[in-house]
């Protein structure tokens, strides 16, 4: 009986953790030049956690922002992160520069 | 010079409304202001550090630096407000009897008095490295002086409206203040908490559990001066996820429990 609650729990846990962590498709590519974004409009699908990948090739630090997904990160000067977002319901997501607040993104997830 | 001093207002206005807000929830205890101010003077040093540092933080734990750091002082805050919140439900009706009778101090129980300094410290550091980040890029850029007269019209208007909302504050009579400043706490915790949950899931660390459960920017744009203020206050999100709504829920109930348990237990003792 503990024995199957252990195995019952550590299923658990590792459904939970498969959730939590890693996504579950391979980064997207947000290239920050001459302080706009290339490209300033990403398609992915709908349900999914997805990782994106931010380099600045700029020489001057961004933060990339977004409060539709309540997600913030400076990128230093020619420096690059990686953000996790979703799994999202379809509908357009806007993110921007808050260091430059005029150069804008979107993140379109196409409807099922 | 003018975007300068808007970004800048943007930035230290957030910190200048929980500055604002401590002081005035800590009204009447003794030693208040030099702790205070001792959470602004190491929160400047803090925001220059990591803004210098900025490249390394970002490495760490695997790209996931910033975002982990942002979590961890932000639920360092949320358990310090949580402790002012706490304290105050057992000394506060003693401290609104003695504010008024002025100059004397509260004398039982450990008064939390570093967890003033430590909110102060975590909202002038978080803020105020992305302050100097951006004046350190634009200076580097080569508009020194934009970035000295941008930097200083921002930073002084956004002090300002911290000074307005403190004057405000007193204003509220001494039989309802503490109650009001008790919940304003209480939102700004909650808030932050929210806030906590968002960059931990940024990171992969926590799961969404729904992407956007409402959407109000239509109502009120989050990025707007007024929705950040309502950001910072009451902790405003116009696209929630699951996740920081649980953690907004679970932090305001935590936190509203631990002060009626504690309230009522010093009610108890009092009257035994």
């Amino acid at each position: 009986m503990q024995h199957r609650t252990a195995v019952l729990a550590s299923v658990a846990l590792l459904g939970f953790s498969a959730v939590a962590f890693g996504a579950d498709q391979g980064p997207v590519q947000i290239e920050i030049k001459a302080q706009a974004f290339a490209p300033a409009e990403i398609h992915v699908p709908a349900g999914v956690k997805i990782e994106l990948h931010i380099v600045n090739d700029d020489a001057l630090p961004a933060e990339f922002e977004s409060t539709d997904l309540s997600r913030e990160i400076v990128v230093p000067a020619h420096k690059d992160v990686k953000v996790y977002i979703g799994p999202l319901d379809a509908g357009r997501y806007r993110f921007f520069n808050d260091f430059h607040q005029q150069s804008e993104g979107y993140v379109v997830v196409d409807g099922k | 010079m003018f975007a300068t001093a808007i970004i800048v207002f943007r930035e230290v206005i957030e910190a200048a409304l929980i500055v604002a807000i401590v002081l005035g929830a800590s009204r009447g205890i003794a030693g208040r202001g030099r702790w205070v101010s001792a959470g602004i003077g190491l929160g400047l040093l803090g925001a220059c550090v990591v803004a210098f540092f900025a490249d390394v933080i970002t490495s760490a734990f695997e790209g996931n630096g910033q975002a982990l750091l942002n979590a961890g002082v932000l639920l360092a805050a949320v358990c310090m407000l949580a402790w002012h919140n706490i304290w105050m439900s057992s000394h506060g009706r003693e401290l609104a009897s003695e504010v008024k009778q002025v100059g004397h101090d509260v004398q039982s129980g450990s008064k939390p008095l570093t967890a003033l300094m430590v909110i102060t410290f975590v909202a002038v550091m978080r803020e105020g490295s992305e302050v100097v980040l951006f004046l350190w890029a634009l200076g580097t850029a080569g508009s020194a002086s934009s970035m000295v007269v941008g930097g200083l019209i921002g930073a002084a208007t956004g002090v300002a409206v911290g000074v307005l909302m403190y004057r405000g504050l007193l204003k509220i009579p001494m039989r309802y203040f503490f109650n009001v400043t008790g919940w304003l706490v209480l939102l700004i915790a909650a808030g932050l908490a929210a806030q906590a949950a968002a960059f931990l899931n940024q990171a992969g660390w926590l799961p969404t559990l729904g992407s956007s459960l409402w959407d109000s920017s239509r109502l009120l744009d989050q990025s707007s001066i007024t929705g950040k203020m309502l950001h910072t206050l009451i902790g405003y999100t116009a696209r929630p996820s699951g996740i920081q709504l649980l953690f907004y829920v679970a932090t305001l109930c935590t936190i509203l429990a631990l002060m009626r348990w504690v309230g009522r237990r010093h009610a108890a003792a009092r009257t035994a």
